[in-house]
Parts: C-alpha cells; structure tokens; sequence
C-alpha cells in the first residue's frame, strides 16, 4: 500500500482530514501505515535539485570531519557522547546520503531520517556556532523536514499541527470567534479590577497590533488578559486583528513550507489592514521566529522584514519599562534566586540578549539574578524545541533531552526560572514534573502584573 | 622528469589551483539564493559584510572564538598544521626564487629557520591529527578514508620538501618526488574538499552575513563567536 488513508503525502487541506487524523489516538493507524509508505525518488530528488544550492551543497562538502561540533550538541552531551548524535555525523548520515543517493532512498531509511530530523535535532541551530567552517545542522535539518514532509513522513501531531494552519490559520482549532469572544471574555473577567480595560478589534492605525500564540486561546486565556491590563496600564493604543492573530507555525517544525507561507501571509494582510505602527507578538520564541526572521521569506519579501516592524514582547516590555510606561514598585521587586531561559529563536536567531537582561534589571533585586552556564547566544535548547515537546511518539527522547536544561537550572541554584517562551516554558514545567526539581517558571507577564505601579487614574474606586 | 614537471606540469598545476579556485567561489556564490538561504543578501549590504568579517577574522585569530577555547587541543593542531601549509608554499625562499626564475616576481619571503619550524609543525601537527581522528570516538565515526587521503595529500609535499631540505639521500630524488606531490596536492585542491581554502571564507562569510542581517545584527548586538 502506497498512500496510506492517513499517511500520505497530502497535506492535510479540510476540517475532515483533520478530523479522522485527530481520532486516530497516539497516532497508532498513522504510523501503521507510514511502514509501507512508499518513497517517491523522483520527486525526492526533483526538490533537491531545485532547491539544495550551493549553501548546503558546500557545507556537505567541505565539513572536515574534525568533530568540533560534537561538544556544541546538547542531545550528543546528554545522551552520554553517542558518536551517532555527533552534529556532523546526524547530517551526513542523512542528508548526506539521500544526496549521494541521488534520492534513492527506502521507507525504511526514511523512519530514520525522520527520527534524525525531529528527534536527534531541535534546530537549536548552536553548531553553527562551534563549527570552524560554520556548517550550520540546525538550518539543514530544517531543510530535512521539508524534504521528510513532503514525502509523508512527518511526526503525527506535526501533520496535524501543519493542517491546523492550513485550515483555521491557528496551530489550533480555535476560530476567528472563539479568539475574539475569548479575548472579550477574559476582559470582562478583569474589568472590575481594572475599570475601562478594552479589548481594541480590528482598530485601524494602532500604535500596537498585538498576535498571540492559539494556545494562550485555549489552554492559558489568563495570558490574553494579562497582556491587555499591561497595555491599558502602560497607556497604549493598541488593537488585535480579528483574523490573522495567530504568531506561531507548527508548519515550521512540520517542513510544511506552503502552510508556513499561507500562516504568515495571513498575519501580513492584517498589517496591511490594519496599518498599525509596530507588531507586537507574544511571549513564544519560535512564533517570532516564524512571523518575523524566516516569514517574510516565505512570503517573498525582498527585504526580509515584514510589512510593519515587528517586535518580540520582551522588546516591548524594555521599552516600557525604559521610558516608565511601566514602572516597578521597587519594594515588590523579585526577592530570591531567579535564572533566565535565553530561547534561542529569538536570542540565538534574532539578537535579543541584552534586551531581556534589560528587563531583569529592573525586575529583579540586585544581586538575585543568577545567569545559567552557558547562556546567551551560547545557551543551551530547553529540550524541548522544535516541535520535540509535543511529539508522543518520541517523548522517551524528549524526557532524555531535558536533562541538560535541568542541570543547568539545578546548578544556578534558583529556585525560580524566568521562560518567555512557550516551549521553554512547557519543557522546563515538564521538566519539573518528570524529574521532580522543585522549581517555579513564569513568563513574563504575571511577574509584570505582580510588580507594577498602576496609575491612580486607573485604579478602581472604592 | 625533473624538467617536465618544472615546465608545462608547473604551469597546469598552478593554472588548475587558481583558476579552479575562482570557478569555485563564483559557482559558489552563483548558486547562493536569498530567498531559499533565507537571507536578504542585497538588501542590507553594511550589516552583512559587517557580520562576514567578524565572522571569518574571530575564526582566523588562535582562540579567537568559544569554540576554538573550549578544544585547545584541536586548536594548536589546527593552528600548527595552518599555519605552514599557508605560509611555507607562498613565502618559503627556495619557492620564491623559483617563482621569479618562471613568472618573472617573487613574494615577500620568511626566514629559512622559521620556515624550517613551520614544517615540522606541519608534519607534527597531521600526525597528531592522525591519531586524534583514531582516538577520538567522536571523530572516529565521522572519518573515511577520503578524509586521510586529504591528509596524505596535503602533507606530502612538506615531507618531500623536508626530506629535500636535509639532503637525506639522494636531493634530486627528493626535490622531483617534492615538486611532483606539490603538483598533485595543487591539481587536487580544486576538486577535492581542499577547495574549502577559498570556500572556508565563502561560508564564513555567508554565515556572518546570516547573523548579520537576520539572526541579530539588525538588532544592534552582535554575535559572540
Ligand atoms: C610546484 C611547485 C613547487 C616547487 C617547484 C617547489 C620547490 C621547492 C624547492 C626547490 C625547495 C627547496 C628544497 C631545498 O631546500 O633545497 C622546496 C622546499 C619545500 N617546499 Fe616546495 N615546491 C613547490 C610547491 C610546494 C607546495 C605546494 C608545498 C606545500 C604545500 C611545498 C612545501 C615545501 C616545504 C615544506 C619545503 C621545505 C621547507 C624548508 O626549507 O624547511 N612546496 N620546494
Ligand atoms: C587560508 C587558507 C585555509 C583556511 C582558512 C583553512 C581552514 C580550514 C578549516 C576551517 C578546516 C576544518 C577545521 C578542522 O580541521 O578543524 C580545515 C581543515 C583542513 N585543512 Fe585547511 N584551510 C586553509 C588552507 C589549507 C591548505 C593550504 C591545506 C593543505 C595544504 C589545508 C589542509 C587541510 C586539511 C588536511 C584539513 C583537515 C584536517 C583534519 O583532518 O582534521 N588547508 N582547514
Ligand atoms: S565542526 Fe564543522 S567541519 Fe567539523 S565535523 Fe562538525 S560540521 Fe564538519
Ligand atoms: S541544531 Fe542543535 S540540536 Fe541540532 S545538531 Fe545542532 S546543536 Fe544539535
């Protein structure tokens, strides 16, 4: 059997499909018949032609074999120096082969570069950093995936994930309603604490667009309101899109390159749209990795920026808190032991490391803050990046993966970890829980809410 | 056979290496596409080349760079080897006036005992990486033969030249055996993963524009290699 009923090379395109995918629990069908999915060389091939250029090409070529990678990978470090999850080895073995091969590769070789692309690397993209020639694994394994996508072989939630893009515009089932009426919901819930709190749609011209992550929808819609009553109290004029609030792309762990493009084009037109200033998106890494570093190519724009200027909400917050649109009660500052997670999709991959120590400095009381080893653009990947956290069939790898974002928390000595990010977030709270750590973690946000002056002008009457 | 290889085999050779290298870097750069690297190249030409060279230099400088600190050992290697196979085919003084006697100009030249250092070092320097390819599990798994071909390849012409240098034997044998594995090693580098003397800068450079123009230059910090 070629093409499985679930397993194939379609994108997922209509409610349906995501339908019967979703009621096939674990994936159990999914993977049944991913075994006897055939590999179209041709095709396979055909891409690579078109689009492995000399970059790439180059970087296969050329890798000394030297191994000074090796040390940079966190999954070669914890998984006790395995030589097979060396960097170098991962992409030759894989990549490297199906070139050679000129794609003539088979099902079962194709498992196992699906489990190299997702389970073995999380794009974190540090080897690129350590290698002397700067072959970068992370960019070609993201390479990888597109290539595995398009031959259908594509962790379960990922093709799910990809489709839930392709159909509500959300990595979730969350509609353009359920956005807005949640939104209006969690506002209502906080009004009487703060009188006049709005939830501005579809306002046009808007200092601030602000885009979430379909999560915050679902599962956290607390955050949604947390970042209105930090707008309404930093004065901000500010709106959301009632369509095109969605920052972040599973077709970007997925290598679903058409849903990435259809996903950011959808947020663009709200920019264009609404002709806000700025765009601010929320507190996810990999969302503004997708909507603002990589999108913009996807979309074909030439200068590599999106419509309007985009900015992470830690840049806001820095921002706010520099000019005293937000100002700290000093007195409710954070008063014990605390660490920062540096996502690397937006410190590694967008330069954002001194904004986020800005922060802390006024958050936290001096002498509190403990930075991790490594840290920075040199940090270390939660564990859980790249699509690796919500990946049931590879969780065994992912608990594994989590030890090194453990120890460097265990060796700051906090007790409380700082994630403005969603994967980081979820993976040092799985963390915590699979290895019973005893920490706390915290986006921003509530720490903000927690902290801040509220103007007197904006405080309820008695 | 003495005569043969330093006339026309001396200038295929040295053609070969040249202009091989040139098609390299141009196909490379040929082949580089903003939208599929995902880097608006031509869009932000300061912040670009502002990353490149921050990124080839770091490199460049003996523990300049994370990476070349946290492995000193690979470093004085890579260094040791570099160094020599660079400076001693460019600037030796026996090439020089071999170079003025068949095209007609010479390079700045280095002393005969700093010469003679930077041999042995060079020598010393691919043996150890020799046994650090079978030592180390890690670069164990990565090695084929391909890659001690290179190493054979690339060391060949510093054994010969030494064994030359020192009159060991027979010096004519030596200096023919020596101009020969030059000859080969030069007609080699284009087409083998040698290339990357041209294509090391090419990459770094790509990558530092990379970070320079997308993953963070446009942010105003820059990156700690
Ligand atoms: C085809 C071009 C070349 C010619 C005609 C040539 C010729 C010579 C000559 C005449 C000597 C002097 C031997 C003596 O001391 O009497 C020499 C030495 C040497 N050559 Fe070359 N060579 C060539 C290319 C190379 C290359 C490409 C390398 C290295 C990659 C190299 C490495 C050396 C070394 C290491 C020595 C000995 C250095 C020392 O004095 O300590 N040569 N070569
Ligand atoms: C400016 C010129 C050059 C640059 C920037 C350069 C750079 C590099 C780099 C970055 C590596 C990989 C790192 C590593 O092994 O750790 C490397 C490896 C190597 N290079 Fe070069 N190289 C240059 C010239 C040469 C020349 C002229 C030769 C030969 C005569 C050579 C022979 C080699 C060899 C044999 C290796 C592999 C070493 C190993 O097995 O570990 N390189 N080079
Ligand atoms: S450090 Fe770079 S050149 Fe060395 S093995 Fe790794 S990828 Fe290849
Ligand atoms: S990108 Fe990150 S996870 Fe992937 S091979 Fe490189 S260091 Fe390892």
């Amino acid at each position: 059997m070629p093409e499985g009923k679930l397993c194939n090379k379609k994108p997922v395109e209509n409610e349906e499909a995501l339908k019967a995918l979703l009621a096939d629990t674990g994936g159990q069908q999914y993977y049944k018949e991913m075994k006897e999915l055939d590999v179209d060389s041709k095709l396979l091939w055909g891409t690579i032609e078109k689009t492995c250029k000399t970059r790439m090409r180059t970087w296969l070529e050329i890798c000394a074999h030297c191994g000074m990678c090796a040390d940079s990978c966190f999954l070669y470090l914890v998984n006790d120096r395995d030589p097979k999850q060396v960097p170098a080895y991962k992409i030759q073995s894989t990549l490297g082969k199906i070139i050679k091969a000129k794609g003539k590769v088979d099902n079962e070789f194709m498992h196992m570069v699906m489990e190299t692309a997702w389970a073995k690397c999380t794009c974190c993209n540090r080897c690129g950093m350590y290698c002397p020639h700067g072959i970068d694994m992370g960019v070609m394994f993201g390479y990888v995936r597109g290539l595995c996508y398009q031959q259908g072989f594509v962790p379960w939630e990922l093709k799910i994930g990809a489709g839930m893009h392709r159909v509500y515009h959300a990595q979730m089932d969350v509609t353009d309603e359920d956005f807005v009426e949640t939104f209006k919901w969690m506002v209502e819930e906080n009004e009487e604490d703060y009188p006049g709190l709005t939830v501005p749609v579809d306002k046009v011209g808007a200092d601030i667009m602000y885009t979430v992550n379909a999560r915050e929808v679902k599962h956290y819609p607390e955050d949604l309101a947390e970042a209105a009553i930090l707008f309404h109290i930093a004065g901000e004029n500010w709106t959301v899109p009632s369509s095109g609030w969605e920052q972040t792309s599973l077709s970007m762990f997925a290598g679903d390159w058409g849903a990435c493009k259809m996903q950011v084009e959808h947020v663009y037109a709200a920019m264009e749209r609404l002709k806000p200033k700025r765009m601010v998106g929320t507190e996810c890494g990999h969302a503004h990795r997708a909507t603002v570093i990589e999108g913009p190519y996807w979309a074909g724009r030439k200068d590599g920026k999106p419509p309007v200027e985009c900015i992470h909400y830690v840049e806001w917050v820095a921002e706010a808190l520099r000019t005293g649109k937000l100002k700290v009660d000093p007195a409710k500052r954070i008063k014990q032991p605390v660490t920062l997670q540096d996502s690397c999709n937006y410190i590694r991959n967008s330069g954002l490391k001194e904004v986020t120590r800005e922060i802390i400095s006024h958050i936290v009381e001096p002498g509190y803050f403990v930075e991790m080893s490594p840290n920075k653009e040199h940090n270390f990947c939660c564990g859980g990046g790249g699509g690796f956290n919500g990946i049931g069939l590879f969780r065994p790898q992912r608990n594994k993966a989590l030890i090194t974002k453990r120890d460097q928390i265990i060796n700051t000595g906090a007790k409380l970890v700082i994630a403005p990010c969603h994967n980081c977030w979820d993976a040092i709270r799985d963390l915590n829980e699979e290895y019973k750590v005893g920490i706390k973690w915290s986006f921003l946000k509530p720490l903000l809410i927690s902290m801040v002056e509220v103007p007197e002008h904006l405080k309820p009457e008695e | 056979m003495h005569d043969f290889l330093t006339g026309p085999m001396f200038y295929v050779s040295f053609s070969v290496c040249i202009i091989g290298l040139l098609v390299r870097l141009i196909l490379y750069i040929r082949g580089l596409a903003w939208q599929l690297d995902r880097v608006a190249y031509r869009a932000y030409p300061g912040l670009g080349w502002n990353g490149a060279i921050r990124s080839v230099l770091s490199w460049l400088l003996p523990f300049g760079t994370s990476s070349w600190r946290q492995q000193p050992l690979m470093t004085i290697l890579f260094f040791g080897f570099h160094f020599g196979a660079v400076l001693i085919p460019l600037f030796l003084v026996a090439h020089n006036l071999f170079l003025k006697s068949k095209l007609g100009f010479s390079l700045f030249t280095i002393p005969q005992l700093l010469a003679d250092t930077l041999s042995w070092m060079v020598v010393v320097s691919a043996l150890l990486l020799v046994f650090r390819r079978i030592a180390l599990p890690e670069v164990r798994i990565l090695t084929t033969a391909y890659d001690y071909l290179i190493i054979a390849l690339s060391t060949a012409p510093f054994i010969t030249g030494l064994l030359a240098r020192y009159e060991v034997g027979d010096y004519g044998f030596w200096l023919v055996m020596h101009i020969l594995c030059a000859e080969i090693l030069l007609i080699a580098i284009p087409f083998t993963k040698l290339s990357h003397i041209i294509l090391f800068f090419a990459s770094r450079t790509q990558l530092g524009m990379d970070y320079g123009i997308k993953r963070g230059g446009q942010k105003g910090t820059s990156m700690v290699w």
